[in-house]
């Protein structure tokens, strides 16, 4: 039987705050065991709690980058558990009144845009992490990550498929990147998320039973964790089994999820208002300047594109995708009348650069190299595929292409004289070829241009070869 | 000189520290010889060393010019306030080894103002007790009386400086630690305004009611300690960045202060002996020009019960981080993650703690929050309000500071309901954050010390040190010991 899909999403993000959440401790990733903690962040007897600033500002520009209300009053809890990961034994988060409510985001999969309502988005520390001994049965924990300041967004079960999902969160990663709260680095860490999955019958009002996978460590093992999900709620149902309200755990290797705990021991977090940490008050300017600092967000910018560039949607949603290209792409854009050439050549040259260096490193040509070389081809002054060799040094080496065009004499020949004498001397040697071209066999044509290109090092104006070639030939008739 | 400095009060002391009559390092010797010859258990650690260097640097500060009122005063710190490299117990097997890696806020004022910490004192063990018969190493006794509890939970505290081991002692105050104690001992005991001083570096019992204050032999004496002591800190997100209280009045009497005395505080179970002690209390502000101000506090007799479930919720979740992992003691054998828990708390923690421990965790569990906790927060805000209301009509609040003078070991400790009522005068102005005092007045037929508990409206310490200070040089103040 078909089922209709139900998805919810939690989604933590890390923010990129000079320090923790509630210490000076640096917030960076990696370091050498417990060298970032301090007795504030390894939960000390006796110490307190102080805001960090920056991480309001973070979660709050996050909140506004995905449509909340932000809460002009709210206020942190502590949720109470037991975890060597967890030295205090209670999480400082937010329970009832957290800083960003009743949000949205309108998301493109495929052919379809649907709107993924957020519930809330709240601020909360992370925790440590256990490290398994590779000398013994022992287990060691390292608190560096103790404190480093988190938001947890909470969607509405929304989704109604594994790809929405997917492209609710690639492009969650774009907000989040855009607004510069989150680096958003998932093999870090720096952003995880839980998947809430039920099924229920085509037409069927109430929702069906949902699991929730945890330890899904990536967008392509969420996609995974979700399609397992549904094949084995799906066969529960058809056998006439009920599903379990449970917690999950997803194995990526086996790519299997097991059971982590049922629902009758579900932890009770006990929570209660954190007495150390005073409410926090926004005022409406305060939020407005936030709001005014976010920078332009990918949908408006893919608008943008639409209108300003003529591209096509898909080539804009393409580019918006990662900041990092978009921003190049603008300063590029600055410098170039021909938008959809440059789109092409960043679509095209760029993505390709960018993906053998591993993605999300960063892009080593300046915006005024790229626009030269463009010129550069455009005036003629260079052929397209010397265009493409200039690229991929420029992007080894930095330096200005016409600088490289001269040094490795690479200007394209657009010496009508000096092609043309080539052309009938390569005409005259290829009797057979002229034949054959003028009997209708258009190869002999490319034939010719081959040798002239062959001839001059591929640096042969490759409009002009065709037309001298054209015209050589025809005389031959 | 032994016998003099032991009975000196701290303004007598920096007098002698001034003029040269006495050095700093003389003063700790002192101290720290009382110390190890007293058997009132009051002192957990003994911190020789530090003392002596830090006597040794507070003469050198003088000789180099400087004054300040605890320079080169010998003080103690109860054992629940973090000294760095000096061990913190807070009177728990729990915490019997641990040693914090850094200084309190409240030590750092009083190692900057030249205080000489000689040692940390024993308490109940994390605060929780009226008796200090909850310390894992022992109880305290009463310096008027060996047979006779201190009081609780800064017992140490309250029976070093009323048996005279230092002239000053830090206390930490949650329910009413600091002044009931004071009243059973004799000493003068001052819980400042939530927020007044940093609780950064204090072993948070209940964080939204614990303050540190001080135990002294006079009014005089505690307001020189508060003022080292009281100021904001950025480190306690609490603490309040507001003008410090002017001292420089204290002596100005009552003329024309408001003084509420409520009927609702003279209750069943309250000794006679401490009614008629007050109750002449009241007169003798009444002939210092003071205007006597009938208040009704109806909510007083609700504070214990919304005061016990806050504390323990809170209590519950600060007492949680102590689980055999990071520090304090782990038990040697465990089965697994959960066993060790288990076994290292069981070992760790006393009866009381462990009774807090459960009551507060039940009081937050699902299903029973809105009943009992959320409840008491909402008692919480009527008796908030019902200060308020009488603070419009009077400015201090006079009470008794506990229903009774000091009692025997054992006598209350199997009960502990009859226990938790010895803060039945004292824990609604940490329920409300107020500011306030026990000031010896008088003694039982019995010769065991009774207290004064004044409050006042938050922030108002001027006031109320006056007001104390009017109280014991009326009564011919002397410093109450064996």
């Amino acid at each position: 039987m078909d089922y209709e899909v139900v998805i919810g999403l939690e989604v933590h993000a890390e923010l990129a705050t000079k320090s923790k959440i509630f210490c000076g401790c640096k917030n960076e990733f990696g370091g050498e065991p417990n060298t970032h903690c301090c007795p504030v962040c390894s939960g000390h007897p006796g110490v307190l709690p102080v805001l960090n600033r920056q991480a309001v500002e973070y979660a709050v520009k996050a909140g506004l980058a995905l449509n909340c209300q932000i809460q002009r009053f709210s206020k942190f809890d502590r949720k109470n558990y037991f975890y060597p990961d967890l030295p205090k034994a209670y999480q400082i988060s937010q329970f009832d009144l957290p800083f960003c409510k009743d949000g949205f985001l309108d998301v493109r999969a495929g052919e379809k845009t649907s709107r993924v309502r957020i519930n809330r988005i709240h601020l909360e520390e992370d925790a440590g992490k256990l490290v398994h001994s590779e000398w013994g049965s022992g287990t060691l924990v390292d608190y560096n990550r103790c404190g480093v300041p988190l938001i947890e967004i909470v969607t509405e079960p929304d989704m109604r498929s594994p790809e929405e999902a997917l492209a609710f969160l690639e492009q969650l990663k774009s907000i989040l990147k855009y607004s510069g709260v989150s680096d958003c680095k998932m093999e870090q860490g720096s952003l995880r998320c839980d998947v809430n999955l039920s099924l229920r019958p085509f037409g069927q009002a109430e929702f069906g039973v949902r699991s929730e996978m945890k330890n899904v460590n990536s967008f392509s093992a969420a996609f995974r964790a979700m399609n397992y999900e549904i094949k084995r709620q799906a066969k529960l149902l058809d056998e006439g089994k009920p599903v379990e309200q449970e917690t999950r755990r997803w194995d990526d290797q086996k790519g299997m999820s097991f059971v982590m705990r049922t629902k009758e021991d579900a932890h009770d977090y006990r929570y209660f208002p954190e007495p150390d940490l005073v409410p926090v008050v926004l005022e409406q300017d305060y939020i407005e300047s936030l709001r005014a600092s976010l920078p332009e967000l990918p949908a408006a910018r893919q608008a943008r594109y639409l209108e300003e560039y003529g591209l096509s949607e898909y080539d804009a949603g393409q580019l918006v995708a990662e900041k990092e290209v978009s921003d190049f792409f603008d300063a590029c854009a600055a410098l170039c009348p021909d938008k959809k050439e440059l789109c092409n050549w960043v679509l095209g040259e760029v993505l390709r650069k960018r993906k053998e260096a591993g993605e999300e490193s960063p892009v080593p040509l300046r915006p005024e190299g790229l626009a030269a070389l463009l010129a550069l081809y455009r005036e003629g002054r260079i052929s397209q595929k010397t265009a493409r060799d200039v690229f991929e040094t420029m992007w080894t080496t930095g330096e200005d292409p016409a600088a490289i065009v001269e040094r490795e004499g690479l200007a394209q020949n657009n010496d009508a004289g000096e092609l043309g004498g080539l052309v009938r001397e390569l005409v005259d040697q290829n009797p057979q070829a002229v034949k054959d071209f003028l009997g209708g066999n258009t190869k002999a044509m490319a034939f010719f241009v081959g040798q002239v290109m062959k001839a001059t090092k591929g640096k042969a104006n490759h409009k002009l070869v065709n037309e001298l070639l054209q015209k050589e030939l025809e005389s031959r008739r | 000189m032994q016998q003099a400095t032991q009975t000196l009060t701290l303004t007598e002391l920096s007098g002698a520290l001034r003029t040269g009559a006495v050095t700093a390092r003389t003063l700790a010797e002192e101290a720290l010889s009382r110390i190890r010859e007293s058997d009132l258990n009051a002192v957990n650690y003994l911190a020789e060393q530090e003392a002596l260097r830090a006597a040794e640097e507070a003469d050198r500060r003088r000789a180099a010019g400087e004054d300040g009122p605890l320079l080169g005063v010998p003080v103690l710190v109860k054992d629940n306030i973090c000294t760095k490299d000096i061990p913190t117990t807070c009177s728990s097997n729990m915490l019997k080894n641990y040693v914090p890696p850094y200084d309190a806020e409240v030590v750092t004022r009083l190692k900057e103002a030249g205080a000489v910490i000689v040692g940390k004192t024993n308490m109940d063990e994390f605060a929780m007790g009226s008796s200090n018969e909850t310390s894992a190493f022992g109880p305290v006794k009463n310096p008027v009386d060996p047979a006779y509890v201190p009081g609780g939970s800064s017992g140490g505290s309250a029976a070093a400086v009323a048996g005279g081991l230092v002239p000053l002692a830090l206390g930490s105050d949650t329910g009413g630690s600091i002044r009931q104690p004071a009243a059973l001992v004799g000493a003068v005991g001052v819980k400042p305004t939530y927020g007044r001083v940093s609780r950064y570096g204090l072993v948070a019992f209940a964080s939204s009611l614990d303050q540190i204050g001080v135990f002294t032999r006079s009014v005089t004496d505690a307001a020189l300690a508060l003022g080292v002591i009281m100021g904001y800190d950025p480190k306690d997100s609490t603490s309040q960045n507001l003008p410090l209280p002017d001292f420089s009045d204290l002596d100005g009497g009552v003329k024309g202060l408001r003084v509420g005395v409520a009927d609702e505080y003279f209750i069943e179970g309250l000794d006679p002996e401490i009614e008629q002690s007050v109750r002449a209390a009241v007169e003798v502000f009444r002939a210092g020009g003071a205007e006597i101000k009938k208040i009704s506090m109806p909510l007083s007799k609700v504070g214990i019960s919304a005061y016990y479930i806050i504390a323990c919720a809170e209590a519950a979740s600060n007492l949680a981080r102590y689980d055999g992992v990071k520090y304090g003691v782990r038990a040697e054998k465990f089965e697994d993650l959960t066993d060790l828990y288990f076994r290292s708390r069981t070992e760790g923690f006393g009866d009381e703690v462990k009774r807090r421990i459960m009551l507060g965790n039940y009081v937050l569990s699902s299903g029973y929050y809105d009943a009992y906790y959320l409840k008491a927060l909402k008692v919480r805000t009527l008796i908030k309000e019902e200060y308020r209301r009488a603070f419009a009509g009077c400015d201090l609040i006079l009470s008794p500071s506990s229903p009774c003078t000091a009692f025997k070991f054992g006598e209350k400790s199997a009960d502990p309901v009859s226990m938790y009522l010895s803060d039945v005068y004292t824990v609604t102005a940490n329920i409300a954050g107020l500011p306030a005092l026990s000031v010896p007045c008088g003694k039982s037929s019995k010769g065991l010390p009774i207290g004064l508990h004044l409050a006042a409206a938050p922030f108002e310490e001027s006031r109320l040190l006056r007001a104390a200070r009017y109280f014991e040089t009326a009564e011919g103040f002397k410093w109450i010991t064996k």
